[in-house]
C-alpha cells in the first residue's frame, strides 16, 4: 500500500564512506552558516513574543528581554477585543472545510481510482484543470453569487460563505486518487462478495487503508484554511464574523503604534499553531516532500 | 450476466458518489470562471440596474493604462514583475544553499529543518505585522544598524525601499517550502555517483555542477514555476505591510491582485477588475504550459 509513513523521504542513507573522507571544514562551515540563517528565522518570532510581554513604556527601549514583564497585554487582548471570537470563527471555518474535504476528496479520489464509467477521463481532467484558474479570478463572481445566492439569504458574513470555496479541492482529489489506487482490488472484491455495499467498500475498506494520506490532506487543508486571507477579507464585513487573519489585520490597523498589543495578537494567533506544527513536523514535512503540495 | 449487472451497478454508484463534487465544480469553479470572462466584456457595476456590454472596451482601457507613465495599473504590473525577478531567484538560491548545507550535516539536521520550515506555516498577516514593526524607524533592524554605527533606513516608508523590504519578508517566509522540495530532490540522487566522481578525482565544485545541478533540474523547474506563480498572485503581504493596505508609498509596492481588489471592492469597477484577473489567468496558463513542455521534454 502506498502510504505516507512507509515511503519515508528523509530516511538517512548511509553516506559514511563519502563523508568521512571529505574534510570536516565543509561541515563546520555548514553549521556556522546554518546557525546564522537559523537565527534569522527565529528572531522575528522571538521579538514578537518578547514584545508581547512588554508594557507600553518599554516598547521603544531597544532591549530584547522585557525589564518588567507583564501579562496585561494578554489580559487586554483576550477580554477587551474580539480576538477570542475570531479564534472561534477560524476554528469553525477550518473544521467545516477540513471535514468536508476529508470526506468528499477521498470519495471522489476513490471513485476515480477504482471505478470505470463513461466520462471518467473528461470529468477528471475538468476537475484538475480548475487548478489552473487562480482564486483571484473567482473572488468577484463568488462575491456576486454570495450576495444573491440560489438558496438561502445572503452568504456574506456567514460561516458557509467563508468556507464554501474550499469544501472540495481538486488537489486533494488528485492526491487521494493516487493513494486509493494502492488499495488492492482483490480486497474490495472479497468484501463485495461478502455482501458489503458500495459505500461500505469505500468507508470500511478504502478509507481505513488510506488514513495516513487522509491525515496529511487534513493537516494541509487545516493550515491552508487557517491562514487564508483574501476571500475571508472580502466575504466578511461584520467584525464578529471575521477570521483570525482578517481580524488581526483590522485590529493592528486600529492599534496603530501600540506595538505591544499587535505583537500580543500576533503571538496568540501564531504560537498555538506553531506548537502543533512542531509536534507533527516530521509528518507535515514528509507530506510536502512527497506531494509537492503548497499547503 | 452477473458481471454485466454488477458493472452497470458500479457505473450508477460512481455517478452517485461523484454527484456532489460534480455539482460543486460546475457551480463554484467552472461557472465563476466563465462569469469572470463574461464580466470582463461588460462595464460591470454591481450598483447599476443593467450591465452595459462594452466588448473589448475594458481590455483597450487596460492597454491604454499600461502605456501611461504614472497609472496605478502599469505600476502594479511593473511591481509584480519586480517581485518575481527579485524574489524568486533570491528564494531559490538561498533555499538551494540551505538544502545543500542541511544535506551535509547529520547532527541537529532535523532541528534546523524545522527552524527553516516554521515561517512557512505561520499566518502571513501575523508575520507581515511582525516585520512591519521590525522595520519601524525605531524598530529592531534600525536599532541593530545603529549599534553597528550604520545609517538607519526608512524601509517601508521609502518608495525606493518598500518593495525590497516586502520581498525580503516574503522570501523569508517561503524559504522553508523550497528547502523541503530541494532536500527531497537531493535525497533522490544516488550516492554512488558522488563516490564514483570522487574516485575519478572530481572536486566538490565539479560534483555540484556535473551531478547535483543537472539531476536537481526537475525540482528547480517545479519551484521556479510555483514560486513565480505565487509572487504573481501576491496580495496579503502588501495589504498588511502598507498603510491602509494601499500598496504605497506612491503605489511603489502595489500588485496586480491588490489592484483587482481595489478596483472591484472600493471602486465598484467589476468589469475592469475582472479584465485584470483574465490577464493574470492567461499569464499563469502560459507559465504552466511552458512548464509542461519543459518537463515532458526531459522525460523524452
Amino acid at each position: 500500500m502506498a502510504t505516507l509513513q512507509r515511503s519515508s523521504v528523509f530516511k538517512e542513507p548511509s553516506r559514511q564512506t563519502v563523508r568521512s573522507r571529505r574534510g570536516w571544514g565543509y561541515r563546520a562551515l555548514s553549521y556556522a552558516v546554518l546557525t546564522i540563517l537559523g537565527l534569522t528565522m527565529l528572531i522575528p518570532f522571538l521579538w514578537m513574543i518578547s514584545t508581547s510581554f512588554k508594557p507600553l513604556s518599554e516598547i521603544l527601549i531597544p532591549r530584547f528581554m522585557p525589564i518588567e514583564p507583564t501579562l496585561d497585554n494578554y489580559r487586554y487582548v483576550l477580554t477587551e477585543t474580539e480576538l477570542p471570537r475570531w479564534y472561534l470563527n477560524s476554528i469553525i471555518v477550518a473544521l467545516i472545510s477540513t471535514i468536508s474535504v476529508a470526506f468528499f476528496d477521498s470519495l471522489a479520489g476513490y471513485v476515480f481510482a477504482k471505478y470505470r464509467f463513461p466520462g471518467k477521463r473528461i470529468i477528471f481532467v475538468v476537475f484538475l484543470s480548475s487548478l489552473m484558474v487562480p482564486t483571484e479570478m473567482l473572488i468577484i463572481p463568488w462575491f456576486i453569487m454570495s450576495a444573491n445566492p440560489v438558496v438561502g439569504g445572503t452568504w456574506i458574513d456567514t460561516y458557509w460563505g467563508i468556507a464554501f470555496p474550499g469544501v472540495i479541492t481538486a488537489a486533494g482529489i488528485f492526491l487521494m486518487r493516487q493513494f486509493m489506487q494502492g488499495v488492492p482490488d482483490e480486497l474490495l472484491d472479497a468484501a463485495r462478495i461478502d455482501g458489503v455495499n458500495e459505500f461500505g467498500l469505500f468507508w470500511r475498506v478504502a478509507v481505513p487503508l488510506s488514513l495516513p494520506a487522509i491525515g496529511a490532506l487534513c493537516i494541509f487543508n487545516f493550515l491552508g484554511n487557517w491562514n487564508a486571507f483574501i476571500w475571508p477579507l472580502i466575504i466578511t464585513s461584520q467584525r464578529e464574523m471575521m477570521t483570525l487573519p482578517v481580524g488581526l489585520q483590522f485590529f493592528s490597523t486600529e492599534s496603530g503604534s501600540d506595538w505591544h498589543l499587535i505583537m500580543t495578537g500576533a503571538s496568540l494567533s501564531v504560537v498555538p499553531l506553531l506548537i502543533v506544527v512542531i509536534i507533527f513536523q516530521r509528518y507535515i514535512i514528509e507530506g510536502i516532500a512527497l506531494t509537492g503540495l503548497k499547503g | 450476466m452477473f458481471n454485466l449487472t454488477l458493472a452497470r451497478k458500479k457505473v450508477i454508484w460512481a455517478y452517485i458518489f461523484l454527484a456532489i463534487p460534480i455539482v460543486f465544480f460546475a457551480y463554484f469553479r467552472i461557472y465563476p470562471t466563465i462569469f469572470a470572462f463574461q464580466m470582463s466584456l461588460y462595464d460591470w457595476n454591481p450598483l447599476a440596474e443593467e450591465q452595459e456590454f462594452v466588448g473589448t472596451g475594458n481590455y483597450e482601457e487596460l492597454f491604454e493604462d499600461l502605456g501611461k507613465e504614472r497609472s496605478a495599473t502599469r505600476k502594479a504590473f511593473e511591481n509584480t514583475a519586480l517581485y518575481i525577478i527579485i524574489g524568486m531567484p533570491a528564494q531559490l538560491l538561498l533555499a538551494l544553499a540551505i538544502a545543500l548545507m542541511l544535506n551535509e550535516i547529520r547532527f541537529l539536521s532535523s532541528f534546523y529543518r524545522v527552524l527553516f520550515f516554521l515561517p512557512f506555516v505561520t499566518s502571513t498577516i501575523a508575520i507581515a505585522w511582525v516585520f512591519r514593526i521590525l522595520y519601524e524607524r525605531q524598530g529592531f533592524i534600525n536599532t541593530m544598524l545603529e549599534a553597528f554605527s550604520l545609517p538607519t533606513q526608512p524601509f517601508l516608508l521609502s518608495p525606493n525601499q518598500a518593495l525590497f523590504s516586502i520581498t525580503a519578508m516574503v522570501v523569508w517566509q517561503g524559504l522553508g517550502f523550497a528547502v523541503i522540495i530541494f532536500l527531497a530532490g537531493l535525497k533522490q540522487i544516488p550516492r554512488i555517483y558522488y563516490e564514483a566522481a570522487e574516485i575519478d578525482g572530481a572536486t566538490r565544485w565539479q560534483s555540484f555542477w556535473r551531478i547535483t545541478f543537472p539531476l536537481l533540474n526537475p525540482s528547480i523547474v517545479y519551484l521556479v514555476v510555483l514560486q513565480s506563480i505565487s509572487f504573481l498572485r501576491m496580495f496579503a503581504p502588501v495589504y498588511a505591510m502598507t498603510v491602509q493596505g494601499s500598496g504605497g508609498p506612491l503605489n511603489s509596492t502595489t500588485t496586480v491582485v491588490l489592484r483587482v481588489v481595489r478596483e472591484a471592492f472600493d471602486s465598484n469597477n467589476y468589469g475592469y477588475a475582472a479584465t485584470l484577473t483574465v490577464v493574470l489567468f492567461v499569464i499563469i496558463l502560459v507559465i504552466t504550459v511552458l512548464q509542461l513542455r519543459l518537463t515532458s521534454r526531459q522525460i523524452d
